[in-house]
């Protein structure tokens, strides 16, 4: 295995960004990178992520009081050209008038290193990326996933202390998207460098983070786990922005969750609360006394599940169900969900 | 394609006739300086005396107008790309009014810029008589077709993130500039010089006014010669700066096609 | 804050030399021919005794007309052209691309006498009418001349302007009229021209501007035609009436900017005009 990179542990401490027009862009933030670990920062368009991205590389500088550390030694007035991360941008910006090996050398030449070492390395790091046989192509006769693979070379060719990806996936189409996914995953386990990992695709954020970043309006809603952040989700707009969650409304009492089309056992505080769960979550069960009354409204047969779309007493209810059973539209059914996975996202808004 | 009615070849006979409009005068001057009498046409033989008169008489004229066009060149090619850049790379109002401002000596009659340069400047002694009059004039009037021309490339090419690339790597301001910035506006910065060269080469508003007996360039001797010499003489003189300006001019032609049709393939 | 005023810093740089050259030979001169505009005998009156005084004003009216009608006549034949050549494809088009575009940037100088060698005593069109009716056409040396040379001049910049402007036009919007069962002439008038009128905006406007302020024809052509370049220079030279000719310089200066500026704000385009 080929020494690619150092890696630092990350700290941001109390990094907020006012644009020049006024507008904040991120609220105060704390934030800690272990070294080594895949932070995915995971949220709809202008949520702050790229900004907190940018701030880490410096190419965005925090509002005065706010640091960036790495390894503990303040680097927030180095510029971003001796900050010696590497970054891969949403649209590559590999350099047109350069062949793909002299875009992975560039680093090396620009710190003036002989010019057999910036080959070697260059040469090393497509071998790596499994492009050697495209080091001689200019930019242009690349497809998307290569200028990606070009893109990664690049950025790990100067042994980065850090890797901060920028949407790296979004100019491409699914399919490739996917594959490539793995093979970041694979690569920054491999390389075990610190990875920040902007994205706004929750499946890739889920896929990728050691822990995920969720972030809303310039602030952090929650950080955890991927299993964390899709079993707990702290908020509305957490739940609601990963997989995809049922929102009931009803009453708690008694140890039960009442509805009007029936109960379930819950226990919380007594009174007016909305029960949020997944859709592989609840099951379609026969009548009993733990399980509401519901309508089929929609099935669609999805291969290895059906998703069903039920009107629970007004409310439409989205359940997976792998049963291979055919339901009709219109049909009566009755639904159970385990207290377990029941979510209290609060009292209702 | 569809079968072509009467409308095809009407709209071709059209630009047919549109082009040779274009074209005819352009032979036919060609033709003139090369024949012994333009009167009798070609029949009355061809001859090299005219381009020979007029080479013995205005070479100095020819070679002073090159050395302008290129000394024109290399002002606009210090002020303009630096200047291009920066617009480029600026966003705000102050960038747009200063590109507003910059390309307003095209908008203003050239009569008028020679006017307020001879009114301010004019009793400067020597810079009034020295080439250096002429070239101020060449400068402005030329300096925002580079301008415009480096700029148009750059917005297309988002050198912010390549910019911003090259930093990540390590590169400072100097080997980004030098390594990035220009390689990539290469195709601006070469149409832009070609505009330049063509412009300063012909420029005549301006420079009738900026001009001394002792500083003429070829467009200056280009009217003198259409004032008071016969037809022939003229022709030939013409001639000459045809065969300075077409090669520009193709130029021009060959490097707009390959990048148009790039931009294509990319969609 | 240090990032990015060390970027302000390089930026200003920069601009610099272009900014103090552009300040110092055009700004300032341009201010001190106001200034000398408004030194005549009645002051700054004088910008005002243009409009008044018939010589002036008859040279404004006349080039504000000449200027129009080749506005009108040079986006008419290079729209017909233009167009045609981007929706057609012939043997020899490029050629003929080549011919409508090679006389960019000829000199006006140079154009006057080409339209002496088309319309002056030795021209061609002289020669064709006195076969065909006996009587030579000549009209070089005047308005029609003059008019002649300006839509030389402007044709090649107008008709390039054009094509490029017709190339980028969705043809899926002609697809979708024709669809609908509009004729060939309704979807011209309904989306082609429609969709040409930023170009059409911005080529008119450096076609009137070039109009208004070329010199190089005129002066080529003759000294007498009364257009108001003309009437500067021999102002300037002749009269060496100094404060009416810089009046004169400022108000066409004036005039074509306003032209060139409203066209781009009308069309959202980048618009230049070259001399």
């Amino acid at each position: 295995m080929t020494e690619v990179a150092r890696s630092v542990a990350i700290k941001l401490r109390s990094c907020s960004k006012t644009f020049p027009d006024g507008t904040k862009a991120l609220q105060p933030l704390d934030l800690d990178v272990g070294a080594g670990e895949t932070l995915v920062i995971l949220g709809p368009s202008g949520c702050g992520k790229t900004t907190t991205l940018r701030i880490i590389a410096g190419l965005d500088e925090p509002d005065p009081g706010g640091k960036v550390l790495f390894d503990g030694e303040d680097v927030t007035p180095v510029p971003i050209e001796r900050r010696d991360v590497g970054i891969v941008f949403q649209s590559y910006a590999l350099f047109p008038n350069m062949s793909v090996r002299e875009n992975v050398a560039y680093g090396l030449r620009v710190r003036r290193r002989p010019a057999a070492e910036q080959r070697s390395r260059a040469d090393e790091m497509l071998a790596m990326m499994r492009i050697e046989a495209l080091a001689d192509r200019r930019i242009d006769q690349l497809s998307g996933g290569q200028r990606q693979r070009v893109a990664l070379a690049r950025a790990l060719a100067i042994r980065p202390r850090a890797l901060l990806l920028d949407e790296p996936l979004t100019a491409l189409d699914a399919k490739l998207r996917e594959t490539l996914r793995v093979e970041i995953d694979g690569l920054l386990r491999r390389v075990g460098i610190t990875a920040i990992y902007v994205t706004h695709d929750q499946a890739e954020a889920m896929a990728l983070g050691d822990r995920i970043v969720v972030m809303e309006h310039g602030r952090v809603a929650q950080i955890g786990s991927p299993r964390e952040i899709y079993r707990a989700p702290k908020s509305r707009f957490v739940a609601d922005f990963i997989g995809t969650m049922n929102k009931l409304p009803g009453r708690a009492e008694a140890g039960r969750f009442v509805t009007a089309a029936g109960s379930i056992p819950w226990s919380r505080e007594a009174g007016a609360a909305e029960a949020a769960f997944r859709p592989e979550d609840a099951r379609i069960v026969p009548a009993g006394p733990d399980a509401l009354r519901a309508t089929v409204t929609t099935s669609f047969f999805l291969g290895d599940r059906t998703r069903l779309v039920l009107d629970v007493a007004g409310t439409a209810v989205t359940v997976d169900s792998s049963e291979r059973a055919a339901w009709t539209r219109g049909e009566a059914v009755h639904l159970a969900v385990p207290p377990q996975a029941l979510i209290d996202l609060g009292d209702r808004a | 394609m569809r079968g072509r009615g009467i409308a095809f070849h009407l709209q071709l006979a059209f630009t047919l006739l549109l082009a040779s409009f274009l074209i005819v005068p352009v032979l036919a001057s060609m033709l003139a300086g090369v024949t012994a009498n333009y009167l009798s046409g070609v029949a009355g033989g061809l001859t090299l005396r005219w381009l020979g008169e007029v080479w013995s008489g205005y070479a100095g004229q020819v070679v002073s107008s090159l050395g302008l066009g290129l000394a024109c060149l290399a002002c606009t090619l210090v002020l303009g790309v630096p200047a291009a850049y920066v617009l480029a790379r600026r966003q705000g109002h102050v960038a747009r009014m200063i590109e507003e401002l910059l390309v307003m000596p095209v908008a203003v009659p050239g009569l008028a810029t020679a006017l307020a340069l001879i009114v301010t400047y004019g009793t400067w002694g020597d810079f009034r008589t020295s080439w250096s009059f002429i070239l101020v004039g060449h400068v402005l009037f030329t300096l925002p077709f580079m301008v415009r021309s480096v700029l148009a490339v750059m917005a297309a090419i988002d050198l912010k993130t390549l910019e911003e690339g090259a930093a990540s790597l390590g590169a400072t301001f100097g080997q980004r500039f030098l390594g990035v910035v220009l390689p990539n506006a290469r195709p601006g910065i070469v149409a832009g010089a070609l505009m330049v060269l063509t412009l300063s080469v012909g420029e005549f508003n301006m420079t009738w006014l900026l001009h001394t007996p002792l500083t003429k360039t070829l467009p200056v001797g280009l009217a003198d010669a259409y004032a008071s010499l016969r037809l022939e003489v003229a022709s030939a003189y013409t001639l000459l700066f045809f065969v300075m300006i077409v090669p520009l001019l193709v130029a021009m032609q060959l490097l707009s096609k390959p990048l148009g049709s790039g931009r294509r393939q990319d969609r | 804050m240090r990032a990015r005023s060390r970027d302000d810093f390089r930026h200003l740089l920069l601009l610099l030399p272009a900014g103090i050259v552009f300040a110092a030979f055009f700004l300032v001169p341009l201010g001190q021919l106001f200034l000398i505009g408004g030194s005549g005998k009645s002051g700054y009156a004088g910008y005002a005794d243009i409009l008044v005084h018939p010589k002036y004003l008859r040279s404004l009216v006349s080039t504000l007309a000449l200027a129009a009608a080749t506005t009108v006549a040079t986006l008419l034949l290079s729209t017909t052209a233009g167009l045609f050549l981007v929706r057609n494809a012939f043997p020899g088009r490029a050629l003929l691309v080549a011919m409508l575009t090679l006389p960019l940037a000829f000199p006006g100088v140079v154009i006057g006498f080409m339209v002496i060698m088309l319309a002056g005593r030795q021209g061609l069109i002289g020669d064709v009418t006195q076969a065909l009716t006996g009587e030579k056409l000549v009209f070089a040396y005047s308005m029609a001349g003059l008019f002649m040379g300006y839509v030389y001049f402007s044709v090649p910049r107008t008709v390039l302007t054009i094509m490029a402007s017709a190339e980028k036009l969705d043809p899926r919007l002609e697809e979708a009229a024709r669809s609908l069962g509009a004729s060939r002439l309704r979807v011209l008038a309904d989306v082609i021209l429609p969709g040409l009128k930023p170009a059409l905006l911005a080529a008119g406007a450096i076609c009137f501007a070039t109009a208004m302020g070329a010199f190089g024809t005129a002066f080529t052509l003759a000294t007498r035609i009364d257009v108001l370049p003309m009437t500067i220079y021999t102002e300037f030279t002749l009269q060496a009436n100094i404060a009416v000719a810089a009046a004169l310089s400022f108000v066409l200066g004036a005039v074509t900017w306003a032209a060139l500026a409203l066209a781009r704000t009308a069309s959202g385009a980048t618009v230049a005009a070259a001399g």
